[in-house]
């Protein structure tokens, strides 16, 4: 990914910032600036998120593309947020520990690296809670 | 709307075609689909191509301008539109076809497929794949497709206690059937233990659980059906057709066992063809990983979440099974060169509706395909039938 590109993001990936929609209360992490239910009547705001959540389910990536194959074998998950709202994150821990309902809480950690343009990105990842 | 028949069909060989070019296969394709509809290059009005990603794979964009070109097509300036879904851009380009010639603004359209992934390595080629998945925010995570497709099984056999076996025996039936199809990547039956041997590539999913990385072209030719016996002595009728969007990412998904895309791409080709579940006679179902063979089977509706593992490990699913599911190998044996799969499944439906499937024949008046873009993000679904 470009660097501006990761950059018009980087404050909600460093502090797990997403939004709210106040008309039907629904959380979005990623976020979102159109609420998919209430359309234009949605009213959206920055919503920081509290970041402990519940891993969904996982994997455990062992062949990978460029930027990441210095990470494998690494735990990858679905987690649901407590607000309600799910994400892609790696989990950092032992890979045999990783399992379904397993409570997380995020940490700052590089994301990925660039070997082209030498760029590194940091952002949100999890551990176990 | 006018009624749409297939009147011509042509695949290459999948596999890895070191020696063949994007533009040559795409031309062998097409060659062999004008062939098989006993037309020549000027009957063609319009041509709509599906293809992922040439830009990456190959460096080259403005695909639809290359094919007219280099099949003989440019010099009579015919339209030829280039339709990117990911994975789904064959079953869409079809679908594309389909809507031009059905709506009366073209006659006799090609929809075909193409892709080259071998010119890359490995890894490029896992990157390029990712980018069918949400960049910003799965991608930066480090998610691959095989990855994707493992969450999906990781909480589907949790939830339903789908087993290690039940989800090899989807590989080991498609490698059946590929080794029946001259046109497949791989033409060798292995068992269970071959899948659950195999390398892992994201935990539960093995290497004999994933598609491969392929090279291939497929092109069909559509035509009304009024016009149909021009040229063929078996037009094999459009008779239904449905396509849906979903998130683009999996965890924004209501249930990421359930890919509500293909429930509701599925229920829009059974409403138009007007016909039931109980009246198809087989389906190519988009198994880019064993696990997606058994979501589909469910949420096209043949059986209930949670039942699709069983019913395959019963050879309900095999050739003899009383719903043959991928006669062709599907992309885990014929292979998945990404935008050409959709337009292979229409090509191994019209072959088996015909009754021109050689060793993989299956006695059927009705097929089905069922292409999926991403982890579900498009899915396009059509039902066939003889006339
Ligand atoms: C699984 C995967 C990473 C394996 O790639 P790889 O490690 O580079 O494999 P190689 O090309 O080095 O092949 C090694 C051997 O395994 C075989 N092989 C490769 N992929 C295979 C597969 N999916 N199934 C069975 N055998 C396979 C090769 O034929 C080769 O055999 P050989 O040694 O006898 O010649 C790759 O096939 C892949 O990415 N598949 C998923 C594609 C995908 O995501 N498609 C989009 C879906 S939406
Ligand atoms: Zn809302």
């Amino acid at each position: 990914m470009s660097v501006s590109r990761f950059w018009r993001k980087q404050q909600n990936r460093y502090n797990l910032i997403g939004t709210h929609c106040t008309t039907c209360g629904r959380y979005f992490y990623p976020p979102r600036s159109f609420c998919p239910d209430c359309r234009r009547e949605g009213k959206i705001v920055d919503h920081k998120f509290k970041g402990v959540g519940t891993v969904v389910t996982y994997t455990i990536v062992r062949s990978a593309g460029d930027q990441f194959k210095f990470l494998t074998p690494y735990a990858l998950a679905i987690i649901e947020l407590d607000e309600g709202s799910k994400l892609t994150s790696q989990v950092i821990c032992d890979i045999d520990k990783i399992q379904i309902g397993m409570r997380v809480k995020p940490v700052f950690r590089k994301l990925a690296e660039d070997g082209k343009s030498g760029a590194i990105f940091y952002g949100t990842k999890f551990v176990p809670a | 709307m006018r009624e749409v028949a297939v009147i011509g069909v042509g695949c290459t060989k999948f596999g890895e075609r070191w020696e063949t070019s994007f533009r040559d296969l795409f031309v062998q394709a097409g060659a062999l689909a004008l062939e098989d509809g006993n037309l020549s290059g000027e009957r063609i009005d319009e041509i709509f191509v599906g293809n992922m990603s040439a830009g990456r794979f190959i460096e080259q964009e403005h695909i639809g301008a290359l094919i007219a070109d280099y099949a003989g097509l440019a010099t009579d300036n015919i339209p030829a539109t280039r339709v990117e879904a990911a994975c789904a851009s064959g079953g869409l380009a079809f679908r594309q076809a389909y809507t031009a010639v059905a709506s009366g603004m073209s006659d006799i359209v090609v929809a075909a497929g193409v892709e080259k992934m071998t010119d890359v390595g490995t890894e490029v080629t896992t990157d390029v794949l990712a980018a069918a998945a949400d960049r910003e925010w799965e991608g930066i995570a480090g998610i691959t497709f095989p990855g994707l497709y493992a969450m999906m099984a990781t909480q589907y056999m949790h939830r339903y206690g789908l087993t290690r076996e039940q989800l090899a025996q989807v590989a080991v039936k498609n490698h059946d059937n590929g080794a029946k199809n001259p046109n497949a990547q791989f033409q060798k039956p292995i068992t269970i233990e071959t899948v659950t041997k195999s390398t892992l590539v994201a935990d539960p999913l093995r290497l004999f659980d994933c598609s491969p990385v392929t090279d291939g072209a497929s092109a069909v030719i559509l035509a009304p059906l009024e016009r149909a016996r021009e040229f063929t002595d078996t037009p094999i009728k459009v008779l239904g057709c449905g396509q849906a969007s979903s998130s683009l990412a999996l965890h924004d998904r209501k249930d990421i066992c359930t890919m509500d895309a293909t429930v509701a791409a599925g229920n829009r080709a059974f409403q138009t063809a007007k016909v039931e579940r109980k009246d198809i006679g087989f389906v190519e179902v988009h198994d880019c990983f064993t696990i997606a063979e058994i979501c589909a089977i469910e949420d096209l509706g043949f059986c209930k979440k949670g039942e699709a593992g069983k019913l395959t490990e019963e050879g309900y699913t095999a050739r003899d099974g009383k719903l043959p599911i991928n006669p062709s190998g599907g992309l885990k044996a014929c292979g998945h060169p990404v935008g050409a799969t959709g337009v292979k499944q229409v090509y191994e439906t019209v072959k088996q509706l015909r009754g021109d499937a050689g060793g993989r024949q299956i006695d059927a008046e009705i097929g089905m395909t069922h292409n999926v873009g991403g982890t579900g993000a498009t899915v396009v679904c059509h039902i066939f039938g003889r006339v």
